[in-house]
Formats: structure tokens, C-alpha cells, sequence
């Protein structure tokens, strides 16, 4: 018995995905070392903090992108409960595993910063402790796609945990909030004008659209590899 | 909406009819909870940690791993030899099913509280006095609320490989909110403080169980629906 493959055209399709993909995450990558240039000669040293606080041009943008990433895993699983499309669910998965790898460096470069700053390398902290729990949740998550085998039963159980998750948020943030918080106040995402210096305010832009641009070819190589396996398991049921 | 509860209520009643006859899974879960509270009493240096500064944490550490080991069996009996199948032949609304489901989980949780409660009176000195009431309320709304998406995520963990290690790893994160409001509330509780003092984690409860038992009824169809 020879084994099926898939067909050539769906293959094909998913091939030029990645190789967008991996070209846009070349291009992303290339431009974080621009931001590492820029942040450590261009911009001008905080008074207090020192360099330690370099570390911020890193750190923020990899939260912003992982409260992105996570966001919309779960807009994306609700619709997957909704139209039944396998490519949402293929989307949703590239997501929560490129979030995986932002929470990661948004919990790694947040210690090494805390512990010249706040004397600790981990503290209690609301932000921190939602950051782990988003951290844990897409771990959940993704332990559940691995342990399942019908593709069909995997996108609608994890389209659950998705939207569940998107949910528990809130009451996370709630919570360790009303427990005791001491994290630095937010400067950029707040209802008056950013308090941040304009050179500062610059460098952490840059590195913003920098990061969204390696989220957006680290999602949409993840995306064809997915396709590309659907395809294949598809052909294998068939 | 009538009917629907009532076929609720039928479903957990044979899962409670169910539980009864066999009885092993309630004894077990009885003395595995007793079993933490024992083990509990003694991991902690007892010159320097007085009972009364664990007792809180104890009291909810205890009452979520029952809930853990409670769920995990949940939908295990259902899968055995197609039950959960003929379940889904009858003409009961989804919701419904999982209602009954949820509220069966509910009873069988609320046993080993009501059990584990004297005896972590008992086991830690606790003084309940006049806040046995609102202590009541505060474990009924805690355990509403992280049953209701434990039920969701036990229907879920039954498919999978490793089910009894997948729930928790599901499940704890959402415990988490319930399980730090339910601590701080029965810390002030058992320090005797006013209610006024709980109001606010009691408020953050009950936000919980509406937002969570209502996703999770809707939620639930696209479990068991292939």
C-alpha cells in the first residue's frame, strides 16, 4: 500500500505562506537589532534607572504582542465556534504558539530588570502574576491540542478553552489586583498623553511595529506549516 | 426553560442515585480530602507557624484538590461502556445535560466540603462562632463557580490522553480567581472581622459565577456535539 499525498495545489499554497512568512520575520528580526542600536546609542539613558531600563524597549513590546497574541486566540476561537472554518482554528494555533514564545521573553527580560530595580528578581505583582497565569493558560492550551488526534475535535475543544480563557482575564487581573500590586504604572497605554520622553517614546515605537512584525511572520509561517499538515492529515483520514 | 431544568434535575439525580449505590468514589474522595488536612497540619514548622495563619489556605488548598479528584471522575463513568452516547441519544437539550451534570459535580463537591468543614474545625481549632453562615456562602459561591467550568474542561479531559494530569493543568488557572477571593474572604471571616470587609471579594465571586456558569452552559453543546 503506497501512501496518499496530499494534493499539489494545497501544498503549494501553503509552501508560499511560509516562505511570506519567513521572509517578514527576517525582515522583523533584522529590524530588532536596528532597535538594539538605536536603544543603546540613539536614545538617551534614564536618570534614575540607568541602563537596567534599556531592557524596557524589549520587554513591553513582547507583553504588548503576547496580550495580542492571546486576544485574539480567543476572537478567533469564538469564531471558529461560530463559521466551523479549519483555518481559524489553524490560525488560533499559530497564535497561541508564537504567544508561548513572547510570554517567555516578556517573563524572562522582566526579572532581569526587576532585580536591579526592585532588588527582587520576582515579585507578587498583579501585572506579573496575570502575565504568568496568560503564560500558563496558552501552556493549557496547547498541551490540550497535543493530546487530542481528531483535528475536528481539537479545534472545537480548544476553541472553548480559547474563549474560557479570553475571559478569565479580566477576573485574574481583578483579583491579584485587589491582592496588593506594585508594578510600574503604565506610560504609554493610559487614558491621558504618554509621560514618556519623545526620544524614548520613539525607540519604544520603532520596536513596537518591529515585534508586531515578527508576531505577524512568526504566526503566518506557523499558519502554513499548519495548512500544510491539515492537508496531510486530511489526505491520511481520506 | 421549565422543562429543561427539570430534565436537569433528573439527570443529577441519577448521577447522585448512581453515587450512591457504589458509594467507593465518595469514601475515597472523603478521606483523600481528610488526608490533606492531616498532612497539611504537619507541614509547617509548629513553633513558628501558628494553625490559625495556614487555616485559611489549608481550608481551600483541600476543598480544590477533592474538586480536582471529584471532576476527574465526573465524566469517566459516562464514557464507560458508551453511556455519555446513549446520554446523547435522549432528547435532552445539551444544556440541559450539562446542568445536570454540573449540579451532580456541585452536590458531590458540597459532600466533602460539608464533611471536610468540622473536621478542619476540628484538626486546626478554628473558632467558626457566628461566621459559619457567611463562611457557608462563601464555599458555596467559590465551589459554583470553578464546578461549572471544571464540569466543561472534564467532559474535555476524558478524550485525552493523560486525562487526570489535563484537568488541572486546564482547570487550576481558572480556580485561581475563586480560590484567591475565597482565601481572603475566610481569613477576615475567621479573624472575626465585619462582613463589610468580604463584601468585595464576595461581589468579585458572585460576578464570577454568573460570568462562568452561563459561558460554560453555553459552551458545553460544543463539547459533546460531533
Amino acid at each position: 500500500m503506497t501512501a496518499l499525498s496530499p494534493p499539489e495545489p494545497l501544498l503549494a499554497d501553503a509552501r508560499r505562506i511560509v516562505r511570506r512568512g519567513r521572509a517578514l520575520s527576517i525582515i522583523a528580526a533584522i529590524g530588532i537589532a536596528g532597535v538594539y542600536v538605536l536603544a543603546l546609542r540613539f536614545t538617551p539613558e534614564e536618570a534614575r534607572q540607568g541602563l537596567a531600563q534599556k531592557i524596557f524597549y524589549l520587554h513591553v513590546p513582547a507583553a504588548w504582542d503576547a496580550l495580542l497574541a492571546f486576544s485574539l486566540v480567543g476572537i478567533v476561537s469564538a469564531l471558529y465556534l461560530w463559521l466551523a472554518d479549519p483555518r481559524l482554528d489553524c490560525f488560533a494555533e499559530a497564535s497561541a504558539e508564537v504567544g508561548v514564545a513572547f510570554s517567555a521573553v516578556m517573563l524572562t527580560t522582566g526579572p532581569i530588570w526587576a532585580k536591579p530595580i526592585w532588588g527582587t528578581w520576582w515579585t507578587w505583582d498583579a501585572r506579573l502574576t496575570l502575565t504568568l497565569f496568560l503564560f500558563f493558560l496558552f501552556v493549557g492550551y496547547l498541551s490540550l491540542r497535543a493530546a487530542l488526534h481528531d483535528p475536528e475535535e481539537r479545534a472545537r475543544f480548544s476553541a472553548v478553552v480559547g474563549i474560557l480563557g479570553l475571559l478569565l482575564v479580566p477576573f485574574i487581573h481583578l483579583s491579584v489586583y485587589l491582592f496588593r500590586t506594585l508594578h510600574p504604572q503604565p506610560v504609554v497605554l493610559k487614558p491621558s498623553a504618554p509621560s514618556l520622553p519623545s526620544e524614548m517614546l520613539r525607540t519604544l515605537l520603532i520596536s513596537a511595529l518591529c515585534f508586531l512584525l515578527l508576531y505577524v511572520g512568526l504566526v503566518t509561517m506557523r499558519y502554513g506549516l499548519g495548512l500544510a499538515l491539515r492537508a496531510r492529515e486530511a489526505t491520511d483520514a481520506g | 426553560m421549565g422543562s429543561a431544568l427539570r430534565l436537569a434535575l433528573v439527570i443529577a439525580a441519577k448521577d447522585v442515585r448512581a453515587e450512591l449505590r457504589s458509594r467507593t468514589a465518595l469514601i475515597s474522595a472523603l478521606v483523600f480530602a481528610t488526608l490533606v488536612l492531616v498532612i497539611f497540619f504537619f507541614a509547617r514548622d509548629p513553633g513558628a507557624v501558628a494553625t490559625i495563619d495556614l487555616a485559611p489556605s489549608v481550608l481551600w488548598i483541600t476543598f480544590a484538590f477533592a474538586a480536582i479528584v471529584a471532576l476527574n471522575r465526573a465524566f469517566h463513568v459516562e464514557r464507560e461502556h458508551g453511556a455519555l452516547d446513549g446520554l446523547l441519544l435522549a432528547p435532552v437539550p445539551r444544556e440541559a445535560l450539562f446542568l445536570g451534570k454540573f449540579l451532580a459535580n456541585v452536590a458531590f463537591v458540597s459532600v466533602v466540603e460539608a464533611v471536610a468543614l468540622p473536621l478542619f474545625v476540628l484538626f486546626f481549632n478554628v473558632g467558626l462562632a457566628g461566621a459559619l453562615l457567611p463562611l457557608a456562602g462563601v464555599i458555596a459561591l467559590a465551589t459554583i463557580g470553578f464546578v461549572a467550568v471544571g464540569t466543561v474542561f472534564s467532559a474535555m479531559a476524558v478524550r485525552t490522553r493523560f486525562a487526570e494530569l489535563m484537568l488541572p493543568v486546564l482547570l487550576l488557572p481558572f480556580m485561581a480567581p475563586p480560590l484567591i477571593a475565597a482565601v481572603q474572604a475566610t481569613a477576615r471571616l475567621l479573624a472575626a472581622r465585619p462582613l463589610s470587609e468580604v463584601a468585595g471579594w464576595l461581589r468579585l465571586l458572585a460576578l464570577y459565577d454568573v460570568v462562568f456558569v452561563t459561558l460554560s452552559t453555553l459552551l458545553f453543546p460544543a463539547i459533546v456535539d460531533e
